[in-house]
């Protein structure tokens, strides 16, 4: 059994040095998504929010992460996902977005639960398929296979950047 | 051992600004004709300083172009010379030409040279107008400048310099060493060494100087950058400099044949080896391959009988001419150069006479005898330096570079470290680091207050060794906290204390402004500030000074009229400009007053009507009519000129000061003046604020914008159309903003009489808040929402309450014009589109004329945004 587990951590190391990438994945509506472990600054319970007036409903509000003022998204309205109320393995992942000709931003998505931890490599990513407008698949990066499940990878400076959050905006508005 | 110079670049900029900021000040106060000494003197100081620091950092073009003005000051300063209107003009010049430069310095961008040119031939010009003998000088001045290098080049690009250490130099701190490597740097030097004083081993002090060198420096630089090189120690050395015609290679030979060789010796002993040589020769070839591979791969390209027919022909040569030194000299050079193509280098040499003589003691048994021994090394030692000295000429940078790394290290980096250091300083400083110059009062009273707040916490600690309280512990506990609090209230006040800076420095630059702008525009005008002391925030500083330009700027092109104008309309010639500043609540207010026509109102609505932001039948009062030239686009200037006048600005002006939460006014009697008084925070970083709550939610009011708070008496609400609600307060009827419905909330009560009115203005318009519950007010730190969202209309930031939680505080400005663009979308009037008072009616639709533009500026999804979020 011993000899099993360290056999599997001596692959992973031999994946990472195998322009690997690591995962962080969370579950959301029984979906596994991941994104990239670099981007992940923490992950934390999930606590109340102060609302911002006149934003879309899936910017949930703001919190005080040690004295910035980090926004906080709900993944599911987000995707426009049936609502769920928050348990106790709903977490707050609190990652950094970057975006062209911006700074890093902080900000914090809501998801289901925190799943596991995956080397991909870049050469098993699948592209999503085009589902044309039914779906909007620009922020997945793209799609994996781990232990036999699909698991979607975010493109997550994508989808949180400023110009997507405006883009957005004027959708929900109209 | 290298000092990083970059920190100490970084104060040298910032002091030779303000050095540049006192001189131009000073220059301005200087009365022409009559001149006060001691102003000039404060000139001259600071122009010595600039050059002194500039001289010291290598700025050579800065140092020179000083020098020439120090030179001027110098003449005004002893009398030499008047003060006149045309020598502070240059002066004058010379400062913004002296500025340019070192801010191009200081931010790695190339000298403009054309300007320094100009303005060093004006200075030069003045100068030679009357000191005849100041010539040459300025000519010196100006030539090094231009070449980077001095009079005196010697003629055979050769220097001699004696160095003689005085025997307690090296306890200044200073270096022989340094300053020979320094000397490396100008050319190829030769250093010979007299260590004809260096006492015996017992009797040396180890930090005293014993040594004396004798440099020969091949270089076409001049003498007085050699001397420079000696700088520090010029007064606790012996230095002579002179031009040197000799070759380089001689002085050496003649002193390395100085130790006489035994010729005697040398042939006897090689007559006695001369039947075995060619064994002799065969046998050195062995045992120097033997012992010493790495020499082998010389001798690739020869065969070992050629060789050993070499060795000994050079040999008999060498012992043959012992006598004729000029002829051996000669042969020894050329077989040293042919060495040199070999590869062969100073170490070799070593190796292949300690061999040769090993081979000969060998082959001679008895014969060789310990006389023969020295005279053939001492031979050998010095055949070896002939040759070498063959090679140096074009050796000697490959050999430093190849022979001497840990030792050339030092030399080959320094000009490295000198430079690029100072490129990235230059580049980091123009990046923006910028720094703070704190009095010391301010930081003796931030350490005294954090004395105290540790006293406090000692006191307080102690309460947690305590097993319970009991009620007089409570009361102290009480006290500790009360303190605690005054401690931190204190503390936070020193610390934003750092960043404040009197208002002076804002100021300072308009003197020089005016004095320029009225030549310029043929006015007289008399520039009065008041309030200089009064402090701001740094940031709100930094951001304020363009926008007071302008306003300066057009108080003196629009405000103050031409002189003869004056006259006629009864004023004195002279124009009055009065900057003054003011502590007011928690607000500076400045005020920028002039005496000249000021606005035209028939002119304004003349204006506001033809471009259409006023419609003809539209009656506005006469501050309204004023308020039309913050509109964007806006100019009653009948000619465009190069000063003011083409409609940007004033809208500028507003916004500019409206992003530091700030507002700006104009009040104007024609024909009397105007008072353009803007009035700002003191800081961006905390405020005082009210707390209210909305539903669940605690937002934050500035309290600077909150006029009062009032229960709502029904009777005093008043519905316009059926949607637009009013509240009359005394004479004013204040459109009603109801919180909940802007924001989207659920309130405890939508009744207006169950809740308050929160009266806030913003830009001179009043506006009613509906509010549930009015809370604690306290200063908040501001929190920026755009740092990890994006700009939130209505909201100026958040903040963090006591309790951790995020609290958004209000932007009554936004929230008006929220309010107002929800009236745009007809059956949605929450707040007043008018009320009874025609004139009202008329303001709000100037103000939409304005919002519609700012609109497509800024981003129409946002105007969206707020219309829908309300439907």
């Amino acid at each position: 059994m011993n000899d099993t587990t360290q056999n599997e951590h001596s692959i992973d190391l031999m994946s990472v040095g195998n322009d690997g990438n690591q995962f962080l994945t969370f579950m959301l509506a029984g979906e596994e998504y991941g994104v990239d472990i670099l981007r992940v600054q923490e992950i934390k319970g999930w606590d109340t929010v102060t609302k911002i007036p006149n934003t879309p409903e899936y910017i949930r509000g703001v919190i005080n992460l040690r004295g910035t003022i980090v926004p906080i998204i709900d993944l599911r309205l987000r995707f426009n996902l049936e609502q769920l109320d928050y348990g106790v393995t709903t977490v707050v992942i609190v990652v950094k977005v970057v975006s062209d000709g911006e700074k890093e931003r902080t900000m914090g998505i809501v998801v289901d639960a925190v799943s596991d931890v995956y080397n991909i490599s870049s050469d098993d990513f699948k592209e999503a398929p085009d589902f044309g407008t039914a779906v909007d698949t620009d922020y997945v990066k793209g799609l994996s296979t781990v232990n036999e499940k699909m698991v979607i990878l975010l493109d997550i400076d994508h989808m949180c950047n400023s110009a997507e959050l405006k883009v957005i905006d004027s959708i929900a508005e109209s | 051992m290298s000092i990083d110079m970059t920190q100490f670049l970084v104060t040298f900029y910032e002091e030779s600004f303000e050095g540049l900021e006192i001189m131009e000040s000073e220059l301005l106060n200087l009365d022409v004709g009559a001149a006060d000494a001691e102003t000039i003197n404060t000139i001259f100081r600071a122009a010595h300083s600039i050059k002194g620091g500039s001289g010291t950092f290598g700025l050579n073009a800065v140092a020179s172009f000083t020098h020439v003005m120090e030179t001027l000051l110098d003449e005004m300063r002893d009398g030499k010379r008047d003060v006149t209107q045309e020598g502070v003009e240059i002066l004058l010049s010379s400062v913004d030409v002296l500025r340019e430069m070192l801010q191009s310095l200081r931010d790695d961008l190339p000298l403009n040279h054309d300007a320094i040119s100009v303005a060093q031939e004006q200075l030069d010009n003045l100068l030679n107008g009357s000191a005849n003998n100041e010539r040459e000088q300025v000519n010196t001045v100006t030539d090094s400048y231009e070449q980077g290098t001095g009079s005196n080049i010697s003629e055979t690009g050769c220097w001699k310099i004696y160095f003689n250490p005085n025997r307690d130099m090296y306890k200044t701190g200073n270096d022989a060493v340094r300053i020979i490597r320094e000397l490396e740097e100008l050319g190829e030097i030769e250093v010979r060494v007299d260590t004809s004083s260096l006492p015996g081993l017992d009797d040396i002090e180890s930090e005293d100087s014993y040594l004396s060198w004798e440099i020969i420096l091949k270089s076409d630089t001049s003498e007085t950058d050699i001397r420079e090189v000696f700088a520090w120690v010029e007064d606790e050395c012996d230095l002579i400099i002179s031009p040197y015609s000799g070759d380089v290679g001689d002085t050496k030979k003649s002193s390395e044949n100085k130790p006489e060789l035994n010729v005697a010796v040398l042939e006897k002993s090689f007559d006695a080896l001369a039947p075995q040589a060619e064994a002799l020769a065969a046998r050195f070839y062995e045992s120097l391959f033997s012992n010493h591979p790495e020499v082998k791969p010389l001798f690739k390209n020869t065969t070992p009988e050629k060789q050993q027919a070499k060795l000994l022909a050079a040999l008999k040569l060498v012992v043959g001419s012992l006598k004729n030194p000029e002829a051996l000299v000669k042969s020894l050079t050329e077989m040293g150069a042919r060495h040199q193509a070999y590869g062969a280098v100073a170490e070799h040499y070593d190796v292949v006479a300690s061999t040769l003589i090993s081979t000969m003691k060998e082959l001679a048994g008895d014969l060789w005898t310990s006389e023969v021994n020295t005279a053939w090394q001492d031979a050998l030692g010095i055949i070896a330096g002939i040759m070498l000295d063959a090679y140096q000429p074009v050796v000697a940078s490959g050999q430093q570079s190849q022979s001497t790394t840990p030792k050339a290290s030092t030399p080959t980096k320094q000009p490295a470290n000198t430079n690029k250091p100072a490129t990235e300083s230059r580049k980091a400083s123009g990046s923006g680091e910028t720094s703070i110059r704190v009095s010391i009062d301010k930081v003796d009273e931030l350490i005294n207050t954090v004395g105290e707040l540790v006293i406090t916490q000692a006191m307080l600690g102690q309460f947690g060794e305590l097993e319970e309280l009991d009620n007089s512990h409570l009361d102290t506990l009480r006290d500790g906290l009360s303190q605690l609090e005054r401690n931190t209230r204190e503390l936070q006040e020193s610390v934003m204390r750092i960043r404040m800076l009197p208002i002076s420095f804002a100021f300072q630059r308009f003197p020089r402004l005016v004095h320029d702008l009225s030549s310029q525009l043929g006015k007289k005008v008399e520039l009065k500030m008041s309030g200089e002391q009064t402090e701001l925030d740094k940031t709100v500083m930094e951001k304020i000074g363009d926008p007071l330009v302008h306003l300066v700027r057009n108080s003196m092109d629009h405000g103050i009229e031409s002189p003869e104008k004056r006259i006629a309309a009864g004023k004195s010639e002279m124009g009055l400009v009065h900057l003054d500043a003011y502590h007011q609540g928690g607000n500076i207010v400045i005020e920028i007053t002039d005496d000249g026509g000021g606005l035209n109102t028939e002119k304004i609505l003349a204006k506001a009507r033809s471009s259409g932001l006023v419609s003809a039948d539209d009656n506005l009062t006469e501050d309204q009519v004023h308020d039309l030239i913050f509109q964007p686009g806006f100019s009653t200037a009948d000619q465009v000129s190069d000063v003011s006048g083409r409609g940007v600005g004033m809208d500028v002006v507003r916004r500019n000061i409206r992003s530091l939460g700030g507002t700006v006014d104009v009040k104007s009697k024609e024909g009397d003046g105007s008072t353009f008084r803007i009035r700002l925070p003191l800081t961006l970083a905390i405020l005082d604020g009210q707390l209210i709550r909305v539903g669940t939610e605690i937002y934050i009011i500035p309290l600077v914008s909150i006029i009062e708070s009032v229960q709502v008496h029904k009777d005093k609400v008043n519905v316009i159309s059926g949607r637009g609600e009013v509240y009359k307060l005394r004479d004013d009827y204040i459109p009603i903003v109801r919180l909940y419905h802007a924001f989207g909330l659920t309130a405890d009560s939508t009744v207006l009489d169950k809740g308050l009115l929160v009266v806030v203005e913003a830009e001179g318009h009043k506006v009613a808040l509906f509010v549930d519950e009015l809370l604690a007010q306290q200063q908040v730190v501001i929190k920026s929402l755009e740092t990890n969202y994006k700009k939130v209309e209505g909201l100026s930031g958040a903040t963090i309450l006591g309790d951790g939680t995020v609290a958004l505080i209000l932007d009554v400005v936004g929230l008006y014009e929220l309010s107002k663009k929800v009236t745009t979308h007809p059956g949605l009037n929450l707040s007043s589109s008018g009320s009874s008072e025609d004139g009202d009616i008329e303001e709000i639709e100037v103000e939409e004329g304005k919002l519609d533009i700012q609109a497509t500026n800024e981003s129409s999804s946002n105007e969206d945004s707020g219309g829908e979020a309300v439907a």
